[in-house]
């Protein structure tokens, strides 16, 4: 089990606990706000878009080219921190981190 | 119209992809009455676009499909019949018969009963043991049962569930001929140019694609399909058959309920019937079209999703109406289909790009000098670009939109290699 924090715009959070599965998934699947994932993680939609914190975005594995040009279609202007959550796997060596939910995804 | 109230009983007839959108949306929106989801299929509501992709391909496991976990509707107090059809509803007793024998009470009724594959109208193909169609997990494994490398199939339709499969197919390195009664494929939902790219596409990829194909016949020995005998006499022998001629709406138990049906059960823009506190949603729904007026039904996942946000919104008492930009999306190959807005009507088509060699383009469909619709190939800053101009009405240069080197929308680049 790993934990991922996911921090509002407006500075509150929530934290879930699972593994194996991607962000946007965890996130769906605990009713946290901001991250629709419409196309279900089939990196079509954009609606999954976070800001990793800086502290953790060096951990992750790098964006496929699929990933980089889905980017442009996020509703909140994507940053060098931005990820599709759909994308991003929830493992053991992920325990803690932190992501910023857009203030729009659509 | 009745009072919402926070505790009222609300059931869903169905357990697909908006039934389960729903309950999430009416839990997270602090929704505090009982929901009760009746599903005829034996599964915890699940999402089909894997199915004709990544899933049939074997890429992904089946506790990926589902929405959420099972644990999900335990901890949210949602309570989810699964292999249970609902059978009658009574709107004004405000109850509902199910075939395990079951009669439920409700103060809201939610139709999400999706559609059933489209049938071939020929009793020797209801009972031959080697047709299949791709609606539901079971479909699927049943066609990954079955020796796909090597065998010969025949894919009866064009359209995207059928041109999805058949890619797939490919790559698991079947023989495929794809039957298609119109002069081009997907001749329903897209224009000749997309047509033509999805038919050189395909044939590049060594699919056999037969146009303005009428099927004469079925012939069936020993329980299964053997040949497919076509209108201008051809015969194509086949080791496996699927039909993806498209889908009928699931709104019998509707019908039967006093519901205005028609292809769908009928719908206003808050997705309501006429009833009080019955609504409809999803690929069952025909709802106004906004973009063109009149009625219409979509079948894409996130109209499925949009319409139960906004039904559990009204079910809390703030309701709006139904103006999400309709958009759909397929994979096929190696190529990513991205299309919103809708093109019927169109006077003009800009093409961007190259869309006689290479897979990458796209088309915006005009009309009146306004974008309308667009559909991205393997392009989604086109995509993107698209919807806001069909989003914001704006009257774009036809030079601008067939330049791929005028850019559409300016963006400072989120990569640091590029800044
Ligand atoms: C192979 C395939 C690929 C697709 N690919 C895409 C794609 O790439 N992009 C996209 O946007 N969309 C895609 N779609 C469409 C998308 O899956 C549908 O639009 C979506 O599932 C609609 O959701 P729904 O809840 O309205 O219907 P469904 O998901 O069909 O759910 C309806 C459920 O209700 C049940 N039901 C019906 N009658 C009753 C009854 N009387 N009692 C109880 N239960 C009942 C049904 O058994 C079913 O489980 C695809 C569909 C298929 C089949
Ligand atoms: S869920 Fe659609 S791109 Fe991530």
């Amino acid at each position: 089990m790993a934990r991922v924090i996911y921090v509002q715009p407006d500075g509150s959070s929530t934290t879930c606990a699972a593994d194996g599965r991607s962000l946007m998934k965890v996130a769906v699947e605990n009713l946290v706000p901001g991250i629709i994932g419409e196309c279900g993680g089939d990196l079509s939609c954009a609606t999954c878009h976070v800001f990793v914190d800086e502290a953790w975005f060096g951990k992750l594995k790098p964006r496929s080219d699929d990933e980089e040009s889905l980017l442009d279609v996020t509703s909140e202007e994507p940053t060098e921190t931005s990820r599709l959550s759909c994308q991003v796997t929830l493992t053991d060596d992920l325990d803690g981190i932190v992501v910023h939910v857009p203030s729009t995804q659509r | 119209m009745m009072e919402p109230t926070r505790d009222s009983r609300v059931l869903v007839v169905g357990a697909g992809q908006a039934a389960g959108e729903l309950a999430g949306a009416l839990r997270a929106g602090g929704h505090e009455g009982h929901v009760t989801l009746v599903g005829s299929e034996p599964h915890f509501p699940y999402t089909r676009p894997p199915l004709s992709k990544a899933y049939l391909r074997g890429e992904v496991a089946i506790a990926e499909l589902y929405l959420r976990p099972a644990d999900f509707y335990r901890d949210h107090d949602i309570t989810v019949h699964r292999g249970v059809a609902v059978e009658w509803v009574d709107l004004h007793g405000r109850r509902a018969g199910c075939d395990d024998g079951s009669v439920l009470d409700w103060d809201r009724i939610v139709f999400a009963t999706g559609g059933r594959p489209r049938r071939v109208a020929d009793p020797g193909l209801e009972s031959a043991g080697n047709v299949h169609y791709v609606r539901t997990i079971e479909d699927v494994e049943r066609l990954r049962r079955t020796t796909i490398a090597g065998s010969r199939f025949a894919v009866v339709g064009g359209g995207y569930v059928g041109l999805e499969v058949a890619a797939v197919l490919r790559r698991l390195d079947a023989r495929v001929t794809v039957i298609e009664a119109a002069d081009r494929l997907l001749a329903r939902v897209t224009s000749p140019v997309v047509s033509e790219f999805f038919l050189r596409v395909h044939t590049q990829e060594g699919v056999d694609v037969r146009l303005s194909a009428q099927v004469e016949l079925f012939q069936v020995e020993d329980g299964n399909v053997s040949t497919v005998v076509l209108g201008d006499g051809s015969r194509i022998p086949v080791d496996q058959v699927l039909i993806g001629i498209g889908m009928v709406p699931n709104d019998e138990v509707a019908a039967r309920a006093g519901l205005d049906v028609d292809n769908g059960i009928v719908v206003d823009e808050f997705c309501r019937t006429g009833t009080a506190g019955v609504y409809a949603i999803g690929d069952v729904a025909r709802h106004p079209d906004p973009l063109n007026g009149g009625l219409r039904r979509l079948e894409s996942m996130p109209n499925a999703a949009a319409q139960a946000r906004l039904v559990a919104e009204d079910i809390l008492g703030r309701g709006r109406p139904y103006n999400d930009l309709p958009w759909f999306w397929s994979d096929q190959y190696d190529v990513k289909l991205q299309a919103a807005g809708s093109s019927a009507g169109y006077d003009t088509v800009a093409v961007r790009g190259d869309a006689m060699s290479g897979r990458r383009f796209s088309v915006f469909y005009l009309r009146d000098g306004v974008v309308r619709a667009v559909d991205a190939i393997c392009s989604p800053a086109d995509f993107a670009a698209g919807k806001a101009l069909i989003a914001s009405s704006a009257v774009v240069p036809l030079s601008d939109l067939q330049d791929p080197s005028v850019p559409l929308r300016r963006r400072r680049s989120f990569t640091s290699e590029a800044s």
